[in-house]
């Protein structure tokens, strides 16, 4: 089995989940080439052979000339998988490959068993294996579902690709994430509000108990998307990644965007109603409970200690 | 100009779900159906961008058995003109390639301008419809869209990226965007416009009539995960659960020391 990894860069650095591309290759015992737009200063620890295409010269991210350049490679390769990682990067890209390859696409793999990618459904509530029924298949890979034991080391053949075509989208630039407020990544105590409190009183009560344990508190995406929760205190894929010795996570359903930034907490205490919730893979305690009633009463208790 | 908006029919998300007897889906029975949340951000902004347009048209598309006719009233009574529901009992064994395939054949002669859809459904979660439905038909398209504008002929949107970082793009007509959550707040529809909604179009032709490509991956085995390293669970009494609670934190964290 061949695959062909497709390496991600923005903004003159790597990105993380390249590590996990060649986790995945290793898992499957694919033999593996790379292919990345980049920068010859930036090189992925990677001991094979990396198509690369100048970052400077094809500008940032631009769909249909990234994807030209990966069909040169695929050209020449005849890889039978191409892998991405699922980031805005490799959802908006790999169905444009797979379509110009006449291959089947799988999003969000989690897991192969049988030879057969495994992909969540509803939130995590539920898994199937897909049966693809081409000879090629392009993959997006759940950010940090394969990890490497170690960290991969290695410097990659190197072979240059020119771009030949130009893009009908065109990029003006990147806007930074809003700055200052509160820095959650140092914190030692967080504790989050989620769709389930309810409505917007409901955040006072977290940011209490948040008070209470010396902590502070945060908030998953719907919580911030309906402005309950400034931005700044979003913990997830699109906000900030955090490892508090504590965090308690109230009414927090436990979307894989929201666990992929909290799931190096030291101790998790989920409060939910809902005992199927995905929080509960995660958490060391699951309090089944409303959290109306149980989080002003744990506040009051802490208190008093 | 000319606008279509895409949606998807699906369950709530806190339901209890259970697996067909083919186990090759979610049983369709006592669920509660509603619409992709990453819709609602769609027909929001389409609605926006033909209120701003004035002399626009609206049609709402959306492929499924009859009960999703519901889900699109609530976008007619949004604001969308039109609705145009591509019948398909069987919508929940296509494949992304399928649904797109079966879009891009409805669109094809109709000269839109503007398509919006969600960034993925909330069931199946591929993401790849819009991009797909922008390969076949030509068209650029621009997924996870967090802010759009649009001016001149011009279209200048936000592409959500990872770690709060947004990418500013812009591309012009003909153009699919796939909406991200928070682009916009989707209004609540009004009593009079559900009364106006009922008016509306809503024409139903069957979806198979559409499909020109063959799927490339089917479900072989859908089941729920195995449950890993999950922890304690504590149910009971407030009271209690606060007393357990404080003691398993002064054990097992030094939080409370």
């Amino acid at each position: 089995m061949k695959a062909l990894l497709i390496a991600e860069y923005r903004d003159g650095k790597l990105l993380g989940g390249n590590n996990e591309l060649m986790a995945f290759a290793e898992k499957i015992g694919a033999e593996s080439t790379m292919f990345l737009v980049g920068n010859e200063s930036a090189l992925p620890a990677y001991s094979g052979k990396l198509y690369l295409a100048d970052g400077n010269e094809c500008g940032e991210y631009n769909p249909s000339v990234h994807k030209d350049l990966i069909l040169k490679v695929v050209e020449k390769e005849q890889p039978e998988l191409v892998v991405f990682s699922h980031s805005s990067y490799g959802w908006d890209l790999a169905p444009r490959v797979a379509y110009a390859m006449q291959a089947a696409q799988v999003s969000e793999v989690v897991d192969v068993v049988d030879s057969m990618p495994v992909v969540p459904v509803c939130n995590a509530k539920l898994r199937r294996n897909v049966k693809v029924t081409t000879a090629k298949a392009v993959y997006t890979l759940q950010a940090g579902a394969f990890s490497a034991a170690e960290e991969p080391t290695g410097t990659p053949e190197v072979e240059k690709l020119n771009k030949d075509s130009e893009g009908k989208i065109v990029f003006e630039g990147y806007e930074e994430a809003e700055k200052g407020g509160v820095d959650l990544s140092k914190s030692e105590v967080i504790v989050s509000a989620g769709r389930g409190v309810g409505k917007p009183e409901n955040i006072e009560m977290v940011a209490a108990l948040a008070e209470a344990l010396k902590g502070d508190y945060g908030a998953s995406r719907p919580v911030v998307d309906a402005e309950w929760v400034e931005h700044n205190r979003q913990v997830g894929t699109t906000g900030q990644t955090v490892s508090p010795k504590l965090y308690v996570a109230c009414g927090v359903s436990g979307a894989i965007q929201h666990l992929a930034g909290m799931k190096k907490s030291e101790f998790v205490v989920a409060i939910n109603t809902d005992k199927d919730a995905p929080i509960g893979e995660v958490a060391d305690v699951l309090v089944v409970a409303d959290l109306k009633q149980f989080v002003p009463a744990l506040t009051e208790k802490v208190k008093s200690l | 100009m000319k606008i279509l908006v895409c949606i998807k029919q699906v369950p709530d998300m806190e339901s209890k779900f259970k697996v067909n007897s083919e186990n090759t889906w979610y049983d369709s029975g006592d669920l509660a159906w509603r619409m992709n949340e990453y819709d609602e951000y769609a027909v929001e902004q389409a609605v926006q961008l033909k209120e701003q347009q004035g002399d626009a048209d609206l049609t709402v598309l959306c492929i499924g058995p009859d009960r999703v006719k519901e889900t699109m009233k609530k976008a007619l009574a949004m604001g969308c003109d039109r609705g145009a529901h591509l019948q398909d009992d069987e919508s929940h064994k296509r494949e992304p390639l399928e649904i797109a395939s079966i879009i891009a054949e409805y669109a094809r002669d109709k000269e839109f301008d503007v398509v919006f859809t969600g960034m993925q459904s909330q069931d199946r979660g591929s993401g790849q419809v819009g991009v797909l439905l922008g390969e076949i038909l030509d068209m650029s398209c621009v997924t996870t869209v967090i802010e759009f504008g649009f001016e001149a002929g011009e279209i200048k949107v936000k592409r959500e990226l990872e770690g709060g970082v947004k990418a500013k793009v812009k591309t012009t007509t003909p153009a699919v965007l796939t909406c991200q959550l928070g682009l916009n707040t989707p209004r609540y529809p009004t009593l009079p416009n559900i009364m106006k909604a009922k008016k509306k179009e809503l024409l139903s032709s069957p979806a198979a009539d559409l499909l020109k490509v063959d799927s490339r991956q089917n479900t072989q085995t859908m089941y729920f995960p195995e449950k890993k390293g999950v922890g304690l669970v504590l149910e009971g009494e407030i009271a209690d659960l606060t007393d357990e609670l404080i003691k398993i934190l002064k054990e097992k964290t030094g939080v409370l020391a």
